[in-house]
């Protein structure tokens, strides 16, 4: 038993360093560790950057292209990067229609898709939710008639993430709607410059574009941009959902906000005048988080060593994703607590790229203070997507036998 | 990065673990409960026969020399069980600190007969007024003519009742601390013996001019604060593994009797409230699962910063997470948890007694927190 990288881990946990070093632009670095929202363009450079040094697909097999990290490989990966302050690699193409591609799409669809998942070039989103099924997916009504040789798809998706930026997205339809509901579902690509596409935001309460509502009013889809058969598109979700679990819970993002949370309570002044780390019960919260994401830590490497010797089903996921997301959010709050007052002021566009701060527009406000309230407002969202927490207790609790 | 035991570590693992089932059935703990005395000879020694008391005495000194992860495998087998036999206090604490202390003729000597299960030790440290400071020690040893002559008062001293030897901690003159090796029966030694919530007992010492010869006074002139120091180190990551196989025999008889036990017509495991409970406890189980193994894994670190840090972290984390799952698997068991007939009461009250030995979750999580602002300070 020992908590130590093998050589080679480290080895490999040195080239990603290395490759963050050199490569990652000092413009996108600043922006990811100040909070700030990043553009389509610096998502799709860091993304082509990768696929330049050959990672494009990191956890794809080679055959296609791949690079073919294991879970350990993917866990460095995640830490190294968010350390470094490089983007979150947007997981719609990468992480979620690629493996299904891998797995159920046709020689012809995985030539046609995924070297442009790779390189960058074709940005995907998802289509799944919609405004009536939300937890409970697999009632969706947004509904696809063959004719001919297209479907002719009818609905309405919401809580679709980027999709402004994107050129595709999968979509979960209903094709049949007589059996069971998960019976009657397929799985389709549709181009998301097809006519009778619309994309509208959703206001959320940050004050950020980060999410729409997509309208389909009689687009039509070649019937050869279905994965795998009709009506069995519930299984291909059902492998997409279970499929990514590694960076689940977000140890490597968590780490570096929280040493971010130490710097600002070394600099803010609390109750007497002392520094905020000095606080019994500020210090008391933050000890608290540190030593609940230690074990996360942990429990997260366990579950990938786990993973190597065998890929048992099991209630580590959404444990992982629970524990997760209730350390960011808590970490987000100190964050925007540290910050005091300063937290107060409204500054959506403090959020932009090459926003400076600026006394006689922001007055004495701290740099820092800027980014937190909307950070901290934004990260609510951890607990609600990819099935609430509360549905993940619902699984873990069926996973024990009840 | 390995999480699995080595081949070795799990035999011993299931070898414990079989020996309990067979010979240990949770009426046999009750009816030593119900008798008070709280010893099976018949148990010691099969215990002995599998190697328990050698795990931690040191190869020259006719034992297995091994260290906190064999020690973790022994705790996650028997904690179940909750075993009234020294295992802990001796096996694991007294054995743990002379085997720090390992080369002195009189603490090699005790080792090798601790290993055949010859003797049963005990450590007597604490007193009525430390708490938890492991430095505050007042009793006092005087030099006299061919050896020493101890006075003081102890508290705590687990299994003191059934313990040979007392392995009693005092300062000398010249404030260091030395450790005497005392004989229960030696005269000025009087117990006040006491049961514990869990079933153990201990007692406090009052030692009155008890004499110690030349040969007994070991860990000086300073080694005896750092050894202290190691085995209680590895004493906490024992406490950490063994309450973490309570909490998980917790779990496993709370799911089971949520499934069995019918209201409204259905198991009770179907409501959400009851189901969303269960799965709190799993996630404090799990993170304390994984502060246990950090805490094995670390507790001999040469760095203390990170020693330490891994202690206090564990024992804070998993002191809270025993609270969480002991009171919820009472609560779900509802009037049947309130009862002496279910294990499930036992468990809790021994998870109770864990989180008070050597620093509450509080103490730790203060002993943490000093820790972490420190680094924050260098940092500066």
């Amino acid at each position: 038993m020992n908590l130590e990288f093998t050589p080679e881990e480290q080895a490999f946990r040195a080239e990603v360093r290395e490759f963050l070093r050199t490569r990652l632009p000092v413009s996108i670095r600043e922006k990811v560790l100040e909070g700030r929202e990043l553009s389509r363009a610096d998502y799709v450079l860091w993304q082509r950057l990768m696929h330049e040094r050959g990672w494009g697909g990191m956890s794809w097999p080679t055959s296609v292209g791949g690079a073919a990290w294991n879970a350990v490989q993917q866990y460095i990966y995640e830490e190294e990067s968010s350390r470094a302050g490089a983007p979150r690699l947007i997981p719609f193409g990468i992480k979620m229609v690629a493996p299904v591609l891998i797995a159920f799409g046709s020689p012809a669809q995985q030539q046609r898709f995924l070297p442009d998942i790779s390189s960058g070039a074709a940005w995907w989103c998802q289509g799944y939710s919609e405004p009536g099924s939300g937890s409970d997916l697999a009632s969706l009504r947004t509904r696809a008639v063959l004719e001919g040789n297209e479907y002719v798809v009818n609905g309405q998706k919401t809580w679709n993430t980027l999709g402004q930026y994107a050129d595709w997205i999968f979509c979960l339809v209903r094709t049949d709607s007589k059996s069971k509901p998960q019976a009657g579902i397929s799985f389709l690509l549709i181009d998301m410059k097809s006519p009778g596409i619309t994309v509208r935001p959703i206001a959320l309460l940050d004050g950020g574009h980060e999410v729409n509502e997509i309208w389909f009013e009689n687009v039509r889809v070649p019937v050869e941009n279905r994965i795998g058969e009709e009506n069995r598109g519930w299984t291909y979700a059902k492998f997409l959902l279970g499929h990514e679990r590694t960076g689940i819970a977000g140890v490597g993002i968590s780490k570096r906000e929280l040493a971010r949370l130490k710097l600002i309570a070394r600099e803010q002044r609390g109750e007497g005048g002392r520094p905020l780390i000095e606080d019994p019960l500020f210090a008391a919260r933050i000890a608290r988080l540190e030593l609940d994401l230690t074990a996360l830590e942990i429990t997260n490497l366990r579950v990938l060593s786990a993973e190597g010797v065998e890929r048992a089903p099991g209630p580590a996921a959404s444990i992982l994703k629970i524990k997760g997301s209730e350390i960011l959010q808590s970490i987000s709050e100190l964050l925007m607590r540290a910050a005091g007052p300063w937290a107060l002021p409204l500054r959506r566009e403090a959020m932009e790229a090459g926003w400076q701060i600026d006394p006689t527009r922001d007055g004495a406000s701290p740099a820092y203070a800027a980014t937190v309230t909307a950070s901290y407002l934004n990260l609510r969202k951890l607990s609600i997507f990819g099935g609430t927490n509360e549905i993940q207790k619902n699984i873990v609790a069926q996973m024990l036998g009840l | 990065m390995d999480f699995q035991l080595s081949e070795e570590q799990r035999q011993l693992k299931e070898a414990v673990g079989s020996f309990l089932a067979r010979e240990f059935p949770f009426d046999r703990l009750k009816a030593l409960k119900r008798e008070g005395h709280g010893h099976d000879e018949r148990l010691w020694r099969g215990l002995v026969e599998l190697g328990v008391p050698a795990l931690l005495v040191p190869s020259e000194a006719g034992g297995l020399g091994f260290g906190p992860v064999e020690t973790l495998a022994l705790m996650e087998a028997s904690g179940p069980y909750l075993l009234l036999e020294p295992v802990f206090a001796s096996a694991v604490l007294a054995t743990g600190l002379l085997a720090e202390l390992a080369g002195e003729p009189a603490v090699d000597q005790l080792l090798e007969e601790l290993a055949r299960g010859a003797r049963i030790a005990t450590l007597a440290h604490f007193e009525p007024d430390s708490r938890y400071d492991l430095a505050a020690v007042q009793a006092r040893a005087i030099r006299e003519s061919g050896g020493w002559r101890i006075n003081g008062r102890k508290s705590f001293v687990l299994q003191a009742g059934m313990a040979d030897v007392l392995i009693v901690s005092a300062r000398m003159a010249d404030e260091h601390l030395a450790l005497f090796l005392v004989p229960r029966s030696a005269p000025g030694v009087t117990l006040i013996e006491y049961p514990l919530i869990d079933g153990q007992r201990a007692a406090d010492l009052v030692l009155e001019g008890v004499r110690v010869s030349e040969e007994g006074r070991v860990g000086a002139p300073d080694r005896a604060g750092a050894a202290l120091e190691a085995a209680i180190a590895q004493a906490m990551a024992a406490l950490a593994a063994e309450a973490v196989a309570i909490m998980q025999a917790l779990l496993d008889a709370t799911v089971s009797y949520l499934q069995t036990r019918q209201q409204f017509g259905q198991p009770i495991g179907r409501f959400q409230a009851l189901q969303h409970r269960v799965a709190e406890m799993l996630m404090h189980l799990e993170q304390a699962r994984s502060m246990s193994l950090l805490a094995a894994l670390r507790c001999r670190s040469a760095d203390r910063s990170e020693r330490l840090r891994a202690l206090s972290g564990a024992k804070a984390l998993i002191g809270e997470a025993s609270r969480f799952v002991g009171q919820q698997a009472v609560q779900l068991h509802g009037g049947m948890g309130m009862t002496e007939e279910l294990q499930v009461s036992h468990w809790f009250k021994r998870l109770t007694a864990i989180d008070l030995w050597f620093g509450d979750s509080d103490t730790h999580l203060s002993r943490y927190i000093a820790l972490m602002q420190a680094e924050e300070a260098a940092a500066v």
